[in-house]
Order: C-alpha cells, then structure tokens, then sequence
C-alpha cells in the first residue's frame, strides 16, 4: 500500500499551464503569501492514472460485482446518461449566468430539463409540486420537514414541534427532524415493520406535527395501513412525511400523494438510477402537496405563458435556499434522462421486476435462512442470521464470506429491530441467472456454517486487505499522511 | 425492455417460485392497493439514440458566453486525466466503504484527499467532505456550538450572500442567533472594527470569507488572536485555488476552514454537483461532521482504510447525531483529489499566479476606461470590483448582448452598490477576450 505521497520526486511534472499572454503580476502582496507551498504530489500523468487505476481496482462497484445492498438500490447506471451530463452546454454553464439580467435566455435549455423533471416527478409520485434542491436524500428528508415547520409557523401553530418518528426508520430521520428543529418522539413497530397503530394513537396530540414514514418501510414491507395511519395523522392535525428511499418498489404501481402523504423525497441515485460514486454526490428532490407549496425553496423555475422559462425568486413564504443555485445539476440530467429513457410504461416495469427479483430471492433463500416476516416483500427481502449464530457466525461473517465470492454483502445489522439483519435488495436490472448465483453462495455459506465457521470467521481472505482494526482507527486517529 | 433483464421467460419462471400466477397476484399478496391512475404527464420512452439527440437540442439551447462571472465559482481549466480517472466505474458505481475490505479504493482515496485539502489549508484535519460551501458553513456554526455551547454567529456581509442565505436557511429553527456585520461602505472590505466589537464571550463564532466575496483579501490576524481570548471560533470560508498562493487559514490562525471545491477540477455544470469540504485542529476532530476515513491495520496488521470515528454520525447516534448527512459528495472529493495530483505542488502555483496575473491586467485594462473605477484594498486575487459610471445591471444585460457575462451587478445583494459590478477573471481567459471585455465595456457606456 502506498500513497500518492509516495510516489514521484521533488520537481516532476504532470502538468504544463498554458504560456501567460498578460504580464506575471499580481495584486497579492507578499505579507499575505503563505510561508511556504502546499506539499502537494509531484508525479507524472503516467504516475497518477496508474495510481488511481489500481486503487479504483481494489473496490467492488455495479459495473464489476453483483451489490445487493439493502435500501441502497444499487441498479445498473446507464451510460449515455454519462454522455448527456458532460455536453458542454450543460457541464460549462455557469449557474449565475441565469440570474444575470438577461441571462435566463441564455440558460433555457437548463431550466427546461429542470422545469420538465419537476412535472415528471409529481406526476409519478401525486403530488402537486416538486423541487429538485436537496443535494441527497438525507437534505431532503431535511427540506421536507423544514416545510412542514414552515407550514406550521405560517398557521400560527408553534407548539407542534414533535416529529413521529417510527423505531423501524433510518437514522437519517430522526437526525434531519432534530436539524429542523424537532423533538423526535418513537412510534413502535409491529413485527412486520407495519406502525403499530395503537402505539400511533397514543402517541399522537395536539404537539405533534407529523410523522416520517418509510414507504415501502425499512423492513421491504408495504405497510398494510398506510392510508390508515395517514388519515390518523391528518385527524391529529399532523402532516405526513413519506421517506422515498425505497420508491424503486413502488413508481408507476402507487403514489405516495394518493396514499395521504404531503410530502416525500425520492433518492434519485437509488431509483432513478445516477450512480452512487462511492458515496455522493446525489440528490433528493421533494414532492409537496398544494399547501406546501408556498414553503419551497427559492428561486422555483417557473414556465411564462409564452413557453420560455425563468426564476421565481418572489416566494415571500418560501423556507429560503437548499443548495446555492438549483440543485445537483450534473446528476439530475441523469435522472432526467432515465425518467424520459424509461418512460410511462418502462416505470412499472422497474418496480415489478424489482419485486419479483427481491421476492425470487426470499423464496429461494428461505431453507437456509430465518426470515421474521414471511409474506410477499417489495423490493428487499430481509433475513435473520439467528440460525447461524447459534453456530457463531455472525451476519457480519456471512457479509465477509460474500466478499470472498465476489459479491457485494447485503447491508447488515439494519432494521435495527430486525437481530442479525441481512438486508438484500437485488434491483430490477439484474438477471435470474445472477440471482442464482447468489443463492448458491448464500446457501454454501449456509453449509459453512455447519462444516467450517472458522473459515467465515477469517473471511475475507481474496481481498488486498483482511478485517480492519476499526477499534484501533477510532482510539488513535490518523486522518492525513504526515509530511515528511 | 431498456434495463431490465429478466424476460418473460424468466418472469413466467420466477412468478411460478413465488406461488403468484402473475404480477396483479403478487402485489395483492406485498399488500400493494391504490392503483396508480395512468400516468399521462409522462412521456412515452426513448431509444437512446433519441435521448442523445433530445438532450444535445437542450444543452445547445445554453448559450456560450465568455464569462468574467465567479461569485464563488469558477471556470478554471480541467485536465483530461480527471474525467479519465472518475469515469472509472469501480469508483463512480460503488457505494458508501461500509464493507472495507471491498472498498480500499475509495477509502485510500478519501484518507489521500483529507490529506491534500489539509496540505492546502494549513489545517489538521478535514473530513471525507460536505454537500457544498454553503452546507459547509451552516456545519461549521453547529459544529462551534457543539465546541463551546453558545448561540450567537457572527458573521461579515462580505460572506457570499449565498451562504449567508443558505446559513440562514438551515438555521432557521436552530437556537441560534445569526448577527450580519455590514461593510466597510467605503470599499469592498469587511468592517474589521465592528467585527471586533461585536465579538463577546457569548459568541459561538465569527464566519468570514477569504478572500471574500468581491474578491478581497483581507488581514484577519487580530480577530483570530481576539477570537482566542474569547474562546469564540473563528471560521473562514475559503476559496481553494487562492490558498495555493495565500497565508492558510491554519497559518493564521483559524480555527475552522471551510468552502466550496468547486474550483479543483469540477465543472461549472449549472450549479453542482460541487464540494463542501471542513477542516480543523486536532483538538475539535471529534466535533467534525460527517465521513472520516482513518488509517488503521488488518488483522495481520497490513496498513489500510476504514470510516472512523462513526459514534458521531446519524445511523449510529440518530436524533443526538452532529448532522443529519448521511451521503457526501465522494466522487468530487476523488475530482479535487486527482485535480491536485495532476496540477501539483508547482502547477498548482503556476495556475494560481496566473489567475493573479490575469487578474490584475483585466483590472488595469477596465479601470483605464473613464469612468470606471476599482473597489477595494488593493489586495485581490482573481476578482475585484469596479464602479461603473451606470446601473451594472444594465451594463451586463448590455454586455451580454455583446457575447461578454461581465460579472455579477451587486445591487441585488448589496443595496446601495447598484453601480458596482463583481469581476472574475481565471487561467482561462486570454488576454484578447480581456481586452475585448474592456472594449465592449467602453462601448456601452
């Protein structure tokens, strides 16, 4: 293992500035120079893109490994959608050119793939209005309940300052309501993750101003009384927040605004397929019902009646900016182009195959491994490791024993109120014959367990690098590579 | 059937497992009821040919102007190899390293960009990065409260009113009270007095720019040493490409950086994705939110990476989480990353003294037009403000009319500065579209 620091000598080159056609000067003066270079590499092209080559060769991505990460929908990416985002009408715009005086001509095409998106988005969810500010799921999760407590102050109702939140949700939820300025208040689950609705009514008064709900919920489940608990909430006064996170099961089968729901956020690096790169950068558009809409953030890009569009910075109820301009732009051309690519029709076939995949998978495994829910799942069928801990192996030992099978572990140890969670969510872009695959190295882990744990209790053992001292990253942390 | 895989073969198959005749049985047994209705604001789907064609017609609506506009955010040269390296799909179709061992790609990746952002700001530590500037300093202002438990930020109006808007955007239903100090009226500074004064020993933080938003670099040595006494935090908002030639935020004593990245090696792309980065000392590390990745060993103690110092973060902690932010913006951090690989330490200079240079010039060119007169301290580095002898709006729809975005009219932001127009002026722009800038300016007025 070694850095790029380790790599190069003092005075190589990797890069030739363009010859300087204006006299080198400078308003800088020396007082205010830093003392000395920022100790950057030194290395040649050659030297960096081997670098990176073969540290990108050290991860699993979708492209080279089946990752059915839980919750995380990890779907093939598609890559003319790559193309569209590099066009340099789109990647050299700059994005205060639109708020020039005049400048708004300039950026139609832009605003259009923004204004267009907006529409495609409430139309598949039910909601009236859409904006494509949060810059990921969790700011999004973030923005809606801003707009629910904007909501509420504008009606005078400042005491309703609790925000339900169900013990099945991620931990996302309850961290985004206490950012908007919420007291978190725990709504039970009952064991198929459905909200206990006793529990929800007695945890329901005059204080509360909504509940976040995961649809389809965390467990994969469809929450059988959905538009019971919503109605629940709405005679409480609240507002019903839908967690989007697992829309991939859902789009073009049910829409959360017809369920109830006044707001939600979808994550469009989950099911509108742009790519995760390694952990962002994404973005999280929220759907609103009619009486949300005067709380969304500014400017809004509006469409005048002669066909151009413009920006609406006139909102005088609006909760302000998300993002500094109009959101992921990079990234919402992708999913822009995955919603026109896919279409009316391609839309139910994405959440039907996803199903399919996801329930293919809970029958097939079901021999080998506990499952505390037994019914028809939605897009992720969720497992309990118990059986094999009774044999000592752990779901993180299974996860590692994936690893060395080359396939991507499941999530683990989440929904929390599922023990040993193995969370897999296959999506709809991957094929019987690799579900199969999957389910014999599921099912020879199964085995291991019976013949040879201490073999999982090693894995990985393919890997550039074994199980970590995570205990030991924490206790002395060393966050940078120290100058020589 | 565009991205699925299974054929009906396969579906007829896998539906036969599951124990459903056909998929109207499989989701009444998933309990899925309310049928959509049809979806006819959609369009019908399009070969990929046909999504090409649709997308080039729109980007080439977008109409090529020569920018002098910054605000934050700027139009620097990218070198090839960047896009060569984050088009690797093992980097850009991977998720969260939660699973270490199948993730020392992107986990090396992140501890090397934690490194170089800490080279460049003079400061310990800097965390695995933000959503963008603006989210930046809004998790600078809880991360002092966290620090010290107080409520009050203070924060120059030569702070990009983005930020601030977006500071105050987040906060709205935080405990925290938000004081903007106003300007030196003078020039395009901020008020170091005021500041001064307005700092006490119930202030969170003092949030400033730097160089700040019109470009001005401003000497900030005796806030951060009264800042100290106080035990307020001092936060600057950095521009990256200015610190290869400036005193570092570290070197003057701050003690929270943060900003946008933005400049290293990402495109201007209508607004993002972009990059929020943080960093601070060693004695606040723990108070940081968000990712970290840490160097550690393998059980035979084999060096390598893993996320650390998670017992911070909202999917351990949930509602007493230090932020809500889940997903950062890892495939910019890997741009900023290989950016500062392939410029270097020299290059890195070599650019940033051009920018100063370009600067200047365009500076020297604008304000030899009678009339037009500079702004500021006489301390820049890329961008600077004149005082145009008419409304700056007008002069920029003028201009723009004449292939030029000449920058960003102020009036907007800054009542009482509707004369004054905000220029930008990076490695890109030759020294023809300069002088042609200042044609053209002549011309209008």
């Amino acid at each position: 293992m070694k850095l790029i620091f380790d790599k190069g000598r003092s005075g190589r080159r990797a890069y030739r500035a363009p010859a300087c056609d204006v006299p080198m000067d400078s308003a800088v003066p020396a007082a205010m120079r830093r003392s000395a270079p920022a100790r950057l590499p030194e290395v040649t092209e050659l030297d960096a893109i081997r670098h990176f080559t073969n540290l990108s060769r050290k991860n699993f991505g979708v492209d080279s490994h089946f990752y059915p990460l839980g919750s995380c929908t990890m779907k093939y990416n598609p890559k003319s959608h790559e193309i569209i985002a590099r066009m340099p009408g789109f990647a050299g715009l700059h994005p205060w050119l639109a708020q020039l005086p005049g400048g708004e001509k300039l950026t139609q095409g832009a605003l259009e793939t923004l204004y267009r998106q907006e529409r495609f988005l409430s139309e598949l969810l039910g909601f009236a209005e859409t904006t494509l500010q949060p810059m990921a799921g969790a700011n999004g999760e973030f923005t809606g309940v801003m707009l629910i407590a904007a909501y509420f102050k504008a009606r005078g109702k400042t005491t309703r300052n609790v925000m339900l939140i169900p013990d099945a949700a991620h931990g996302t939820n309850p961290a985004s309501a206490v950012q908007a300025g919420f007291t978190c208040r725990e709504v039970s689950s009952d064991a198929e993750g459905n909200v206990d609705l006793n529990d929800l009514a007695a945890k329901l008064g005059d204080d509360v101003a909504g509940l976040m709900l995961t649809c389809p919920n965390t467990v994969g489940m469809f929450d059988r009384n959905v538009e019971q608990v919503c109605k629940m909430v709405h005679d409480a006064g609240g507002l019903c927040y839908c967690d989007g996170a697992n829309a991939n099961a859902i789009i073009g089968r049910v829409r959360p605004g017809d369920l109830g729901f006044d707001v939600m956020h979808t994550n469009v690096h989950k099911t509108f397929s742009t790519p995760h790169g390694g952990g962002g950068p994404g973005a999280g558009p929220v759907s609103v019902v009619e009486k949300l809409r005067p709380f969304l953030p500014v400017p809004r890009i509006i469409c005048k009646p002669d066909g151009s569009y413009a920006l609406d910075h006139n909102q005088p109820q609006s909760i302000g900016q998300i993002s500094a301009f109009y959101g992921n732009f990079g990234v919402l051309l992708r999913s822009c182009a995955y919603l026109l690519m896919l279409g009316r029709a391609g839309m139910i076939r994405v959440s039907e195959n996803a199903v399919l995949n996801a329930n293919y998978l809970r029958v097939k495994l079901a021999p080998y491994y506990d499952q505390k829910i037994t019914r028809m799942c939605m897009h992720e069928c969720v497992f309990s490791a118990t059986r094999q801990v009774a044999k000592g192996v752990h779901a993180l030992d299974i996860a590692k024993g994936l690893i060395d099978r080359g396939i991507h572990p499941p999530t683990i140890y989440f929904p929390l109120i599922i023990p040993e969670a193995l969370m897999i969510e296959p999506t709809e872009t991957e094929s019987k014959e690799t579900l199969d695959e999957f389910v014999e190295a599921m099912i020879e882990i199964a085995k291991l367990t019976d013949t040879d744990p201490e073999s999982l209790h090693d894995a990985p053992v393919t890997m550039p690098v074994k199980r970590m001292d995570e205990t030991l990253a924490a206790r002395k942390p060393d966050l940078a590579a120290p100058l020589q | 059937m565009p991205y699925i895989a299974n054929t009906d073969a396969d579906r007829a198959d896998m539906l036969k497992t599951i124990g459903c005749r056909d998929f109207t049985e499989m989701w009444a047994a998933a309990q899925v009821n309310t049928p959509a209705p049809p979806l006819d604001g959609l369009p019908d789907g399009m070969s990929e040919a046909e999504l090409l064609k649709y997308f080039r017609m729109l980007s080439e609506k977008n109409t090529d102007v020569t920018g002098f506009v910054g605000g934050g955010f700027y139009d620097h040269l990218i070198p090839a190899a960047v896009d060569t390296v984050i088009s690797r799909s093992e980097f850009y179709t991977s998720y969260t390293p939660y699973q270490p061992e199948a993730s020392q790609g992107t986990l090396q990746a992140i501890y090397e960009y934690q490194s170089v952002m800490s080279r460049l700001t003079g400061m310990d530590v800097v965390n695995a990065s933000l959503y963008d500037g603006g989210s930046a300093v809004y998790e600078s202002a809880l991360m002092a409260m966290r620090i010290n438990r107080r409520k009050k930020i203070i924060i120059s109006e030569a702070v990009s009113p983005v930020y601030r808007t977006m500071l105050k955007s987040y906060a709205a239903n935080q405990p925290l009270e938000i004081i903007e100090i106003p300007l030196d009226p003078e020039n395009a500074d901020s008020n170091l007095n005021s500041l001064l004064t307005a700092l006490d020993s119930e202030t969170a933080a003092v949030i400033v720019q730097y160089p700040n938003f019109f470009g001005t670099i401003e000497a900030w040595d005796e806030l951060t040493a009264r800042t100290k006494e106080l035990k307020v935090l001092s936060v600057a908002v950095c521009y990256p490409m200015a610190l290869a030639l400036l005193r570092t935020p570290g070197e003057i004593g701050f003690d929270i950086a943060v900003g946008d990245g933005q400049c290293l090696g990402m495109p201007l792309s209508f607004g993002g994705a972009y990059l929020g980065f943080i960093a601070t000392s060693n004695a606040f590390m723990r108070k940081l939110p968000g990712r970290i990745v840490g160097k550690t060993v393998d059980k035979d103690g084999k060096p390598g990476f893993v996320l650390t110092l998670q017992a911070r973060e909202q999917h351990i902690r949930r509602e007493n989480a230090m932020s809500n932010i889940c997903s950062n913006e890892n495939l910019c951090a890997l741009t900023a990353l290989v950016y500062l690989t392939l410029t270097g330490q020299e290059g890195l200079m070599e650019i940033a003294e051009q920018n100063a240079a370009k600067a200047i010039f365009a500076r020297n060119e604008i304000c030899k037009i009678s009339g037009i007169k500079y702004r500021g301290n006489g301390a820049f580095f890329n961008e600077f403000v004149v005082e145009l002898p008419i409304n700056a709006e007008e002069a920029v729809s003028a201009l723009l009319k004449k292939g030029y975005a000449a920058g960003i009219p102020l009036g907007t932001h800054y009542p009482g500065r509707e004369k004054q127009l905000l220029i930008a002026v990076t490695e890109k722009r030759t020294r023809e579209e300069i002088t042609g800038l200042a044609k053209a300016m002549e011309e209008i007025l």
